[in-house]
């Protein structure tokens, strides 16, 4: 990586950079962040506003590198073998202006023996028109494990399309586990793309929550290698739309090795004229290996609303409270 | 006993052109409790469903009262806000939903306070289930008394309880009754389907309902009685019935 800038400390941050650091953790906050956690030094923290890094802050053993890069910022986090990370890395991505691209091109190298887990935060609240895109490229070392919750706000205007794309090698022993979510305000487009490779006895996990309306379009594709020696994955994906909004789930579980177990297990619901899909495919090539799936989509459950209308709710209510529910689990 | 507040008069049920319900007359007074027995398939749940006004449950005939008021034709949500309120035999799942938020849908007031309380009167401690979630990670008999909890906060004027019994060890059916004779002492009428000699002991009249009819009317006792002397000689004719009622002294 060449011409890295090195670890602006939040207190370091220019004043001229001042009000859109205000600006962007007012967003943060919006999209569910804790802009408290900024101002903690035994917190490392990350926060990128369009292609301005305004806050980049280490702590040992989780270091934090990042290089300017047209419409974005290039960012590579470290960490050591053998640490353990004791409060989660918090990450914010935004831009705030209504128009606007951003590309992050993410590096995350997680030493072995190391345990760590990042909060990430991805505000649009005025998008009109604003492109993210996010490509990650993760490493996880032997015995170790990362554990990645990303949530997304993009406002009420659908304006937002955004690509996160992430290359996952997870090495003997260590463990993945993503939960991203969209679950309030409008989604846009989302194409979702996650590509995992899991080496002997290695765990992934993939939770996938999204609630998308209007002319929203969600796409998640997820494939998931199981390559090692019982090295074992779960996907789990809820998404509901409404009005107009479309969704199209593609989840992909290979079984190449003994003892490998995949398991897939999907739950779309629609409303009004929306429309969803779901495409599991399962690939086994080695006769110990074995991979499931289970899929539901369609409307809300009979039973389910007539439970809570007995209860006095009316039925959009109803409807409403059992999503809410299923996605904000 | 008081005046009667909830009636159902002469009230008939058909799906897919088979008769279900036919001329069904029950009336319910404040704080009574009247259990329903029948074997398999006899029509009780039907019975249930059509009271609280479930999709596909619309009597052809007869009327539902309540207050003197016709509800036959009332949806379910509203039939809930005048107070009637039903505890499935199977309760659904919710992937999510923490109890203690499922719980406190039907309270009207004091919220957590009533969450607190209903809990613990189905023996549930509240530090443990009111965040967790009423979904596929309770067993059976947790989820039961979930539903119950949550009928136990609305104190609905009329509780329909679907075998509130099925799949609950014995020492939780002392827990069932001791919480449906709080519900009646708060005035609240309760229409109990089950088959426990210790929760039929327990109320204050019994209908006997046989191929969606009513047949016999009284004490529990003499309609346990009546079910032992009429209907167990038959029982290979009405269905199977791996249950038996015996009452104390019958």
């Amino acid at each position: 990586m060449g011409n890295p800038i090195k670890s602006h400390a939040f207190e370091q941050t220019s004043p001229a950079w001042a009000g859109e650091l205000q600006s962007l953790m007012e967003a943060y906050q919006q999209a569910g962040g804790d802009p408290a956690s900024f101002q903690m030094p035994e917190v490392a923290t990350l926060a990128v506003s369009g292609d301005q890094v305004l806050v980049s802050h280490d702590i040992p053993g989780v270091h934090l590198y990042s290089q300017p890069l047209e419409h974005g910022v290039r960012v590579s986090v470290v960490v050591d073998d053998g640490t353990l990370v004791k409060h989660p890395v918090h990450l914010c991505f935004g831009v705030l202006p209504m128009e606007g691209i951003q590309r992050i091109e993410a590096d995350y190298q997680i030493g072995n023996g190391a345990q760590v887990q990042f909060l990430a935060h991805c505000s649009f609240p005025n998008a009109v028109r604003v492109e993210h895109r996010m490509n990650a490229r993760i490493h996880i070392g032997r015995n170790s494990s990362m554990s990645y919750k990303e949530e997304h706000y993009h406002g009420l205007e659908g304006g937002v399309e955004v690509y996160p794309y992430s290359e996952v090698t997870i090495e003997e022993g260590g463990q993945f586990t993503s939960n991203f979510a969209i679950t309030r305000g409008r989604v846009g487009t989302l194409m979702m793309n996650y590509h995992i490779e899991a080496q002997k006895d290695a765990l992934a996990e993939l939770v996938t929550k999204v609630f998308g309306s209007g002319d929203d379009h969600i796409r998640v594709e997820e494939t998931i290698h199981l390559n090692g020696e019982n090295a074992h994955s779960m996907t789990k994906t809820r998404i509901a739309v409404k009005d107009k909004a479309i969704s199209e789930v593609t989840t992909i579980t290979e079984g190449n090795a003994p003892r490998a177990r995949g398991h897939m297990d999907c739950t779309e619901i629609v409303r009004d004229q929306a429309l969803a899909a779901n495409n599991p495919i399962v690939k086994v090539s080695n006769a110990q290996a074995q991979v499931t799936h289970e899929a539901a989509i369609g409307t809300v459950n009979r039973r389910e609303l007539e439970t809570l209308m007995a209860r006095g709710l009316d039925e959009e209510e109803a409807v409403d409270l059992i999503i809410r529910a299923m996605i904000r689990s | 006993m008081t005046q009667p507040f909830f009636v159902v008069e002469d009230v008939c049920l058909k799906k897919d052109n088979r008769p279900i319900l036919n001329h069904i007359n029950l009336s319910l007074s404040e704080g009574q409790i009247h259990v329903l027995l029948g074997v398999n398939g006899s029509g009780k749940s039907s019975l249930a469903y059509t009271l609280m006004g479930c999709e596909g449950y619309t009597s052809e005939s007869g009327r539902i009262l309540l207050d003197g008021k016709d509800i036959t034709h009332t949806r379910i949500t509203e039939r809930a806000r005048m107070g009637i309120s039903l505890a499935w035999q199977e309760p659904v799942r919710f992937e999510g939903l923490p109890i203690g938020k499922y719980i406190e849908l039907g309270a009207s007031e004091s919220k957590r306070e009533k969450v607190i309380a209903a809990l613990e009167a189905v023996s549930l401690s509240p530090k443990k289930y009111a965040y967790r979630a009423a979904d596929q990670t309770l067993s059976g008999g947790e989820r039961k008394r979930v539903e119950l909890a949550a009928i136990y906060a609305m104190q609905p004027r009329l509780a329909i309880l679907d075998e509130p019994d099925s799949g609950i060890d014995a020492l939780s059916i002392t827990d069932i009754a001791r919480l449906i004779c709080e519900m009646a002492k708060h005035n609240s009428a309760v229409l109990l389907i089950t088959h426990r000699p210790e929760l039929v002991e327990m109320a204050d009249s019994a209908s006997l309902m046989c191929f969606g009819s009513i047949i016999f009317s009284g004490s529990p006792r003499e309609t346990s009685q009546y079910y032992q002397n009429r209907c167990e000689p038959h029982l290979n004719i009405l269905g199977s019935q791996p249950w038996q009622i015996s009452l104390n002294n019958s």
